[in-house]
């Protein structure tokens, strides 16, 4: 195959993965969009007036990066592990395994679509909520930044948890007891700074945190920490779990036998 | 160079606590243009054996080449030269017949492929399902989606895993009619399946596995040849006498008796009437693949010829 193939063959890949999530947008796009505003409109109404933050910034302005990025991360982490575990269990996997596309071809593709959702979603989250209070945008570049390293991250660990897991139950376990509380604890809703000291020096140990709190720098140019550091820490993790992936992907983990 | 090539092809796996060797030093080549059959029992390895050609399983030792490309270290090569037609009926269900074909002809790097994909929607009979979700298929019409997926990208090589289990007479007409256009048009075709007159009718040439090992490996005329050549056929309402029953294949009224000459012929129709016993239907033919696979299924040696 010339190297103009093997580039079709990710692209189409893709292009097949985005048309999944995309042929049930109901399902994968307004439902986290309908969920952010619900948490919005009820965490800002018994909020607004008794927390806050950094001067000059309200609690709903100050929860909408929050929510947006955790559209973000939660999507894209859904995207891919639902997707590979479905085509495991239902064996229509096996028209992947056929192919020649390459462990690089598929960890792009599986990625990449994450990616797509998971700003998509963001996306639509920011849309609709950021009525709803004034946002500003004094450093967007971070705002784009740990968008895409945060979603590339979740993909990747979804893509992990797809390889992995061998029923819906795995996976199901795998959102709820850690992306979930990881993305809660991670100051969506409350600046860490807030709590007691223990449970600062907790927080500093998700790497959630991070992206969140860079993410909302982009928005307020003020942040828990320095968006160097999270985007350091971001950018780690990145590396770790992508290598991981291509690891488990080369090797066929729970995949060939 | 031939089109399939397994060196010393074993397989081992540990399942719950117990050392199985699916395949035991398998070796065999299929040359270009062939239609060939691998029939054995189930358990015999057939599918362990397709599973590594396709990359979908790793074989314990050997190694397995098509059209010189290992299917290892040169997957991608391999892989673009075959087409797998596999034995489940699997289906992805977010999408239509045509998404489903473009998508796996994209996958091989082949884009524009529109054409050959009205083609293939039109000889496998499925061009007024084309944009039809996968989910509404019948069971028939998604195992020829399947077929057409295997062929998306032209692959020389075509692997049928048991591709008529379970559909009806139609559709089998339908595949093998297409199948065997292919094979004259030159591709080489690798066959399981458990219907011997099939295989019989479209296989140059056949290999029996048994435990793991090739046990037969002939031109599908000389297999027949060299077993026993008369069959007799007959039906009968009362049980055979105890010296017939030993060696007759029984099912339901219908008895089958290998004999290798009219003496023999003779001698069984003696011992039908010494029973008092009248058979219906009488006939004396030629054995077919069935009974010379009974015959090495069921001999002790199992070694190959």
């Amino acid at each position: 195959m010339s190297s103009h193939g093997l580039f079709a063959g990710t692209r189409t890949l893709l292009y097949k993965e985005m048309l999944r999530f995309w042929k049930v947008s109901f399902q994968t796009v307004a439902a986290p969009v309908l969920t952010a505003v619900l948490y919005l409109l009820i965490f800002g109404h018994v909020l607004e007036d008794h927390v806050k933050v950094y001067e000059d910034v309200g609690y709903t302005s100050f929860l909408i990066p929050g929510l947006v990025m955790m559209g973000v991360l939660q999507n894209a982490f859904a995207n891919s592990s639902s997707s590979l575990i479905q085509s495991k269990i239902t064996g229509n996997l096996v028209f992947l395994l056929v192919s020649p596309l390459s462990h690089w071809a598929w960890f792009t593709a599986y990625v990449g679509a994450s990616v797509v959702r998971g700003v998509v979603v963001g996306a639509g989250v920011l849309a609709v909520t950021m009525w709803f209070a004034p946002l500003p945008l004094v450093e967007p570049a971070w705002v784009f930044a740990f968008a895409v390293v945060g979603a590339a991250m979740m993909g990747a660990l979804g893509l992990l948890a797809g390889l992995w897991a061998e029923k819906f139950d795995q996976i199901a376990a795998f959102q709820n007891f850690i992306v979930m509380p990881m993305t809660f604890l991670s100051g969506v809703f409350y600046s860490v700074k807030s709590l007691p000291g223990f449970w600062q020096g907790v927080s500093h140990l998700n790497p959630f945190f991070y992206m969140i709190d860079g993410f909302r720098r982009g928005f307020f140019g003020a942040s828990d920490v320095s968006p160097w550091t999270s985007l350091a820490v971001a950018g780690g993790g990145l590396v770790v779990v992508c290598a991981l992936c291509l690891h488990l992907l080369r090797i066929g983990y729970k995949i060939r036998h | 160079m031939p089109a399939i090539s397994f060196q010393n092809v074993s397989k081992t796996y540990t399942t719950a606590g117990r050392h199985v060797r699916a395949l035991d030093g398998v070796s065999f080549d299929i040359e270009p243009g062939e239609f060939f059959g691998l029939l054995g029992p189930n358990g015999a390895g057939k599918t362990t054996l397709i599973s590594i050609l396709a990359g979908l399983s790793a074989a314990s030792g050997g190694k397995v080449l098509v059209h010189g490309h290992d299917v290892v270290t040169d997957y991608a090569a391999a892989r673009r030269s075959l087409g797998i037609v596999p034995q489940e009926l699997v289906f992805d269900p977010f999408f239509s017949v045509r998404e489903t074909l473009v998508i796996q002809s994209g996958y091989f790097g082949v884009r524009n492929n529109g054409a050959w994909i009205d083609e293939l929607l039109a000889g496998l009979g499925l061009a007024d399902k084309a944009h039809a979700n996968m989910r509404q298929l019948s069971g028939g019409m998604k195992r020829r989606v399947l077929v057409a997926q295997a062929l998306v990208h032209r692959p020389p090589v075509i692997v049928l895993d048991e591709p008529t289990a379970g559909v009806d007479v139609e559709l089998r007409q339908t595949l093998w009619q297409f199948v065997a256009r292919l094979n004259k048009e030159g591709h080489t075709v690798l066959l399981t399946t458990h219907y011997l007159e099939e295989a019989e009718a479209l296989c140059g040439r056949i290999a029996m596995l048994k435990q793991g090992r090739i046990v037969a490996l002939d031109r599908t005329t000389a297999l027949l040849a060299g077993t026993a050549s008369t069959m007799l056929r007959f039906k009968l309402d009362a049980p055979l006498p105890a010296a017939l029953a030993a060696r007759a294949r029984v099912t339901g009224r219908i008895v089958q008796l290998k004999a290798h000459d009219a003496a023999e012929v003779e001698q069984v129709l003696a011992a039908l009437r010494d029973a008092g016993l009248k058979p219906e239907d009488l006939e004396i033919g030629r054995a077919d693949l069935e009974d010379v696979f009974l015959d090495i299924m069921q001999s002790e040696s199992g070694g190959a010829r």
